[in-house]
């Protein structure tokens, strides 16, 4: 009853103090929906857990005596390995799924607009603010478009070349006729043969390592140094701005 | 036209062992005790296949390894069963009296012989860099490729190119599958294969009258399906952690896994781990040594045979993925905390040039 009454009254009188205070409160947007939220973090672990259990099968750790029958330390490496790789692709096509259902930010990590002037020049205003150049940066409300640059060309392009060499390796081990040999064992004899699969898993890994330092870094200095959230945004997933 | 049988017996085979080598065929060949009948059946109806076998760019080795074949029986039967018309390291006539055999099989049996390639040929100078009777080797496999049934690439050479193919490779060494494009072929690799494998793969192209069931890359399935780590008798130390840190060391001789040392068993399809050598007396990791990689493409320019991780030669002498990655790692770590140290300094720089509020 009040709430209609004061309704009706800010419609004749034009004004409406709750609406006012609302609206000086109102600094953020809601950018990055629950599911990119969970599948950034998820992901975040299952990329950690790989890197270091793939470094280990390719460099084991020190030989363990005994019985053979008594370990199984490169059993369980290379378990924690394939688990958080399934981890990792699948939640990779639960975030390619999201792209189309989500909101349009859900989708700035799978395309670049390569053919709008604007976007050229907005990442050079960013490459200039990296450079010292530029004296302060735009607001950017989903991804900056270095941002986007590095998550399509250094992060999904790399994601996707893992998933494909990752499977067509687990797909060696099980076996011939298995589903992961008759969906990737075709990119054996692309890449060559077996140990050149190795080769480009190994260079892949060092290439999301760079990604990672890069990512934080940049996260950490845009919260600092920016002029909206960063870090928070992927707890909470609203953006605000500081001026 | 003599059938296999007859052959055997002209050559003092009894019936007896006749019937031990069609039921060690059989059991060599993965197949039940109830396909012995359909094998000496086949023996003894069927005649005999020509078969002409080249030589290229190539060492022998596999001659060498398929003469020692032990199961199917020994090499006289063996080189009987097939009717092996030409063959310039193996056969007694020379010179134009063997080239003449060559015209005389391709003609008589047009479209109905097997063609085994050991070694492959040089295209560059013209071909100059193998000549046989005269001629350059890629002529000869051209002209009695036009009328084959099937094509039998005899290892890693005529498969892959092997170490003739080697960087730079200057005589641009050249597989088969990459000359003759319009043949079924089978890729039998291994520098050499197992004497059992080519015997194998003869063998049951003759039983079953057709080429065997062939992975992505032509190898016969039966023998090239699993890798030497899949059956390898040292696997359980792989999976234990339990590894060889430096050869004649003390797990070197506890007999541990040679992962650490170089081993290509998980990166090649072959079936030594199984059928082993010499009668299937041991093969080499059985001896302390890793698998070298023997039939798998480009084993030669993988860098050293004791590296777990291939040469990237792209990058410098030696260097491989994980010295590459990790120095980009460091650089772009270096880089970061540089770029973060200005940024800071900026920063401050601002902060004193404001006027205090």
């Amino acid at each position: 009853m009040n709430a209609t009454s004061s309704a009706s009254l800010a419609d004749a009188t034009g004004t409406d103090e709750s609406a006012v205070e609302h609206g000086r409160s109102v600094k953020s947007v809601y950018v990055y929906e629950a599911p990119v939220r969970l599948w950034h973090w998820l992901n975040a672990l299952a990329i950690v857990v790989l890197c270091i259990t793939g470094y280990l099968i390719g460099s084991p750790l020190p030989s363990v005596g005994g019985e053979a029958s008594s370990h199984f330390i490169m059993g369980y490496i290379r378990f924690a390995h394939f688990a958080s790789a399934y981890v990792f692709a699948v939640g990779l096509l639960g975030r390619i799924y999201w792209a189309f259902a989500g909101n349009h930010h859900a989708r700035e990590l799978f395309t670049v607009p390569v053919f709008t002037g604007a976007y050229w020049r907005e990442l050079g205003l960013m490459l200039r603010w990296y450079l010292f150049l530029a004296p302060r940066p735009s607001r950017y409300v989903g991804h900056n478009p270095l941002a986007r640059f590095v998550m399509f060309f250094v992060f999904f392009l790399t994601a996707l070349v893992m998933v494909f060499t990752g499977f067509a390796l687990y797909g060696e081990g099980l076996q011939a006729g298995s589903w992961a040999d008759r969906l990737f064992g075709w990119v054996v004899p692309l890449l060559g043969q077996p140990q050149d699969v190795h080769t480009v898993h190994h260079l892949g890994m060092w290439v999301i390592g760079c990604f990672v330092i890069f990512h934080v870094y940049a996260a950490v200095r845009e919260d600092i140094m920016g002029r909206q959230s960063i870090i928070s945004t992927m707890v909470s997933g609203y953006r605000t701005f500081k001026d | 036209m003599e059938t296999f049988y007859e052959v055997m017996r002209r050559q003092g085979i009894t019936r007896r062992s006749f019937l031990k080598f069609c039921s060690l065929t059989a059991t060599s060949l993965g197949l039940g005790p109830s396909f012995v009948p359909q094998i000496a059946n086949a023996m003894e109806t069927k005649p005999r296949t020509p078969v002409l076998w080249l030589h290229g760019l190539e060492c022998t080795c596999c001659s060498e390894s398929f003469i020692r074949s032990a199961h199917p029986l020994a090499k006289d039967a063996v080189l009987s069963m097939i009717s092996l018309d030409y063959d310039d390291t193996l056969m007694a006539a020379a010179g134009h009296q063997a080239e003449a055999i060559l015209d005389e099989i391709m003609t008589k049996y047009k479209g109905n012989y097997i063609l085994a390639v050991e070694g492959n040929p040089p295209l560059n100078q013209d071909g100059m860099s193998c000549i046989i009777g005269g001629k350059p080797f890629v002529d000869q496999l051209k002209r009695v490729a036009a009328d084959c049934k099937a094509i039998i690439s005899w290892g890693s050479c005529a498969s892959w190119g092997c170490v003739q193919a080697a960087r730079p490779n200057p005589t641009q060494a050249t597989p088969v599958h990459k000359v003759i494009s319009d043949k079924p072929i089978i890729k039998v690799p291994g520098c050499p294969p197992i004497a059992e494998v080519m015997t194998g793969v003869i063998t049951y192209m003759l039983t079953f009258d057709r080429i065997p069931e062939l992975d992505r890359q032509g190898r016969p399935k039966m023998f090239y399906s699993q890798r030497i780590h899949d059956k390898c008798y040292r696997r359980p130390h792989f999976d234990a952690g339990q590894f060889v840190e430096s050869f004649d060391d003390e797990n070197a001789r506890k007999g541990y896994c040679l992962y650490k040392v170089g081993c290509k068993g998980p990166t090649t399809y072959n079936a030594c781990s199984t059928t082993r050598w010499n009668e299937g007396t041991s093969f080499p990791i059985q001896a302390g040594h890793g698998c070298i990689g023997c039939s798998e493409e480009g084993f030669w320019d993988k860098g050293s045979f004791y590296d777990r991780l291939t040469d990237i030669h792209q990058f410098g002498i030696e260097s491989n993925a994980d010295k590459v990655g990790g120095a980009a790692v460091g650089a772009v770590g270096a880089a970061v905390a540089a770029h973060a140290a200005v940024s800071a300094l900026k920063r401050a720089a601002e902060r004193s040039d404001k006027p205090k509020a």
